[in-house]
């Protein structure tokens, strides 16, 4: 020991050091604005950023809600009426739009259309006629129309040339423009996914959700229940259930008829999912506590147990829309679903049933295009939904 | 093991029984029934039924009686490999639908067979490059096969096969087949024209799978035991193929459960559209005309192979995984 580091008298003041200025218990775990930012945001902002890098996800959702929301406005959309007939284009094959005639710059326009009956086939024979140009004219007044059914209106997006005509799709065997009803088909074909999807949602989360939670023989016979309808192949099955209604039904009602069947078949993938989130979920402490101060077990699910997992359930039933709209696709064009007058994607497409029908016409397929589009579209939100749905992963 | 398959027989029972009861009601559920169905039909052209003659056929068919006895009558009939009488074809079901049934399997499971050889190297690929163009490419064709429907495909098919070959692709035989028995030539036949459906409906159950199949090996290969493997310096092949791979195979074979049903649904409908002699086409007259026994009996025949199915590949999941096999329960 040297004795420069002597120990200093009982009392005597040591040497030390004080920082200036206010103490600050958090300095060290400080946070950066950018970071408070991410920690401190909801659930529901974490999965909004997560979702927008899924690019292709943001733009399918774009293009849904432009598509959903042109089923508000179909009436001034279409340049047609839904059921309006144009006898001297019967089978009229579609009009592409040119943007120059002669060289010159005209604006958009339609070439007009001669028509001629072959004698020898009894084919109906359209040519291109070049020196008709007819201008499409925007915002414009053409065939009126009673918007939503109840308004008398005129005004449409965009009209043919007075006295001309614009089938950018065709026509088909009644003379009627397919782009106007497949733009007025968007009507049914996406709400029918929607309403189907309601429905199953809501027999799912319940009846999933009473066998998840209670467990035992109430688990016991809905897994059986579950096992058997999954079981049956759902096109059979659908068949079967559509073929139930009467034909006397209206249109409206087999409509409603239709999505209740889809639904009523779709519900056992989500009740399996709720089943088993519930099963991990109940043993959880906030249940026990929920129980203990006397919460209903319709309160304990709806309330505690459900929104926890609602964001996968949400991706789910996204993912499962397409299957709908499939179904509904499928049994009008067997002639088991719905019929005329209501017109859905479906229900055009069962014009272009037969060989001959796709051979001569093949834009009478046209409407297959959306369908397509909005499954994918559907497929790919689903996608960015699931994996945005749980965004501390 | 073979406790375990007991167990899973057994099950199979109410599980059967239970189909066959919600079969018979959909049947049942319509009011009316075939009889009044063709009555009100000649009628309705101007002929007079034969009242006599179809009160005995509703007779003996117990049409007199509630619902229930005629429930029994049939479901015990399908236990002895009787599947009722068919009022249309006025002949008993087996025989209307016999070879159907038979050309109805085949290619479902053909399409299955196609469907797993094209899926599992795609998938595979898909997996292991993941984010490159190829899994781009593959994905974006697979999510097309799954959003274009089972008979749009048929009629995209018909059309082309028309403008290329100008030759009509429906059927599933020559012609002349038609109504031989089975012969070579016939079989030879059935092969030439087997190929056009087994893609239509293969298509959308391909695209399913690999998507599972890649977000599976995905899932396995981001596991700590693969990146140990390379660090020791075992072959990239093996280390892909010994573990990851033996364990999405798993539900590679747990898939034929939800495969079959869809396989055949989408068999029902594009035979439809290609006219191909299956059940597709009759089963739709059956449900309109409520011919109730061969429509019912349809059904029935179709989810049992369903659920003998999902038997098979219970058992041969239990066979390949020591897991399931112990443990005794079916996978969750």
């Amino acid at each position: 020991m040297t004795t420069s580091q002597q120990i200093p008298a009982p009392g005597a003041e040591m040497e030390h050091y004080v920082r200036g200025g206010e103490f600050d218990p958090k300095s060290v775990e400080k946070l950066t604005p950018e970071q408070e930012k991410v920690y401190l945001a909801s659930q529901l902002r974490l999965m909004w950023w997560k979702f927008k890098k899924h690019k292709l996800a943001v733009w399918s959702g774009v293009f849904l809600l432009l598509l959903y929301g042109s089923i508000l406005i179909s009436e001034f959309l279409a340049p047609y009426g839904l059921n309006n007939r144009h006898v001297d284009f019967i089978h009229a094959p579609a009009q592409s739009i040119h943007l120059f005639h002669d060289g010159e710059f005209v604006g958009p326009f339609v070439y007009g259309m001669s028509y001629k009956l072959n004698m020898e086939n009894l084919k109906r024979e359209y040519t291109v006629n070049k020196t008709q140009v007819q201008k499409l004219r925007f915002f414009c007044r053409g065939e009126s129309y009673r918007f939503w059914g109840i308004w008398k209106n005129n005004l449409h997006l965009v009209c043919p040339a007075k006295n001309g005509t614009f089938f950018l799709h065709g026509t088909d065997r009644l003379g009627r423009d397919v782009l106007s009803r497949m733009i007025y088909g968007a009507r049914i074909s996406l709400t029918i996914g929607l309403l189907g999807i309601t429905i199953s949602f809501l027999l799912g989360i319940s009846i999933g959700g009473i066998a998840g939670y209670y467990g035992g023989m109430a688990d016991m016979f809905i897994q059986r229940i579950i096992e058997v309808l999954q079981s049956i192949p759902s096109v059979p099955l659908w068949l079967a259930l559509a073929a139930i209604m009467p034909v006397t039904w209206s249109p409206i009602i087999v409509y409603f008829g239709i999505t209740i069947i889809l639904g009523l078949i779709d519900w056992t993938g989500l009740a399996r999912a709720v089943r088993s989130k519930l099963l991990a979920l109940r043993e959880e402490d906030y249940v026990l506590a929920a129980q203990l101060m006397g919460a209903r077990p319709s309160r304990i699910i709806g309330r505690h147990l459900v929104p926890g997992f609602m964001s996968h359930l949400i991706a789910t039933a996204t993912i499962t829309i397409p299957t709908m709209i499939l179904g509904e696709t499928a049994l009008s064009f067997l002639g088991l679903g719905l019929r005329a007058p209501i017109t859905s994607w479906g229900v055009l497409l069962t014009e272009a049933q037969n060989i001959n029908a796709v051979a001569l016409y093949p834009w009478l397929l046209f409407p297959v295009v959306p369908v397509i589009m909005v499954i994918l579209a559907f497929n790919f939100l689903g996608d960015g939904l699931r994996d945005a749905a749980d965004p501390y992963k | 093991m073979f406790a375990y398959i007991i167990r899973r027989i057994l099950i199979m029972i109410p599980t059967l029984v239970m189909i066959s009861v919600l079969i018979f009601t959909i049947m049942e559920w319509p009011p009316g029934n075939y009889f009044d169905t063709y009555i009100a039909e000649l009628e309705a052209q101007g002929e007079a039924a034969d009242l006599q003659e179809i009160e005995e056929l509703r007779k003996e068919h117990g049409f007199d009686k509630p619902p229930i006895g005629r429930y029994f009558h049939w479901a015990f009939g399908l236990l002895q490999g009787d599947m009722g009488y068919s009022f249309e074809y006025e002949l008993p079901v087996n025989e209307v639908v016999g070879s159907r049934m038979w050309l109805t399997l085949l290619v479902s499971f053909v399409s299955i067979f196609f469907t797993w050889i094209f899926a599992f190297p795609i998938g595979i690929y898909s997996a292991t490059h993941q984010y490159s163009w190829g899994d781009y490419g593959l994905t974006f064709v697979g999510l097309l096969g799954l959003a274009t429907p089972n008979f749009l495909l048929a009629l995209i098919f018909m059309y082309f096969a028309n403008i290329w070959f100008g030759v009509s692709i429906g059927g599933l035989m020559d012609p002349e087949f038609k109504n031989q028995a089975m012969s070579w030539a016939k079989f030879v036949s059935i092969l030439e024209h087997l190929w056009i459906p087994v893609i239509i409906i293969g298509t959308a159950g391909t695209a399913g799978m690999i998507r599972r199949l890649r977000a599976n090996l995905l899932d396995e290969l981001q596991k700590q035991y693969v990146t140990t493997a390379k660090a020791k310096g075992l072959h990239p092949f093996k280390a892909l193929t010994k573990y990851p791979l033996r364990m999405s195979l798993n539900f590679f074979i747990s898939d034929i459960g939800s495969l079959l049903p869809a396989m055949i649904s989408g068999a029902e409908v594009t035979a439809i559209v290609l006219s191909l002699e299956t059940t597709g086409p009759l089963l739709i007259r059956a449900l309109k005309a409520q011919d109730m026994y061969l429509a019912g009996s349809f059904l029935m025949v179709l989810a049992s192979f369903t659920v003998l199915g999902v038997l098979i590949s219970d058992i041969a999941l239990a066979l390949l995984d020591p897991r399931i096999r112990l443990q005794g329960g079916s996978t969750k």
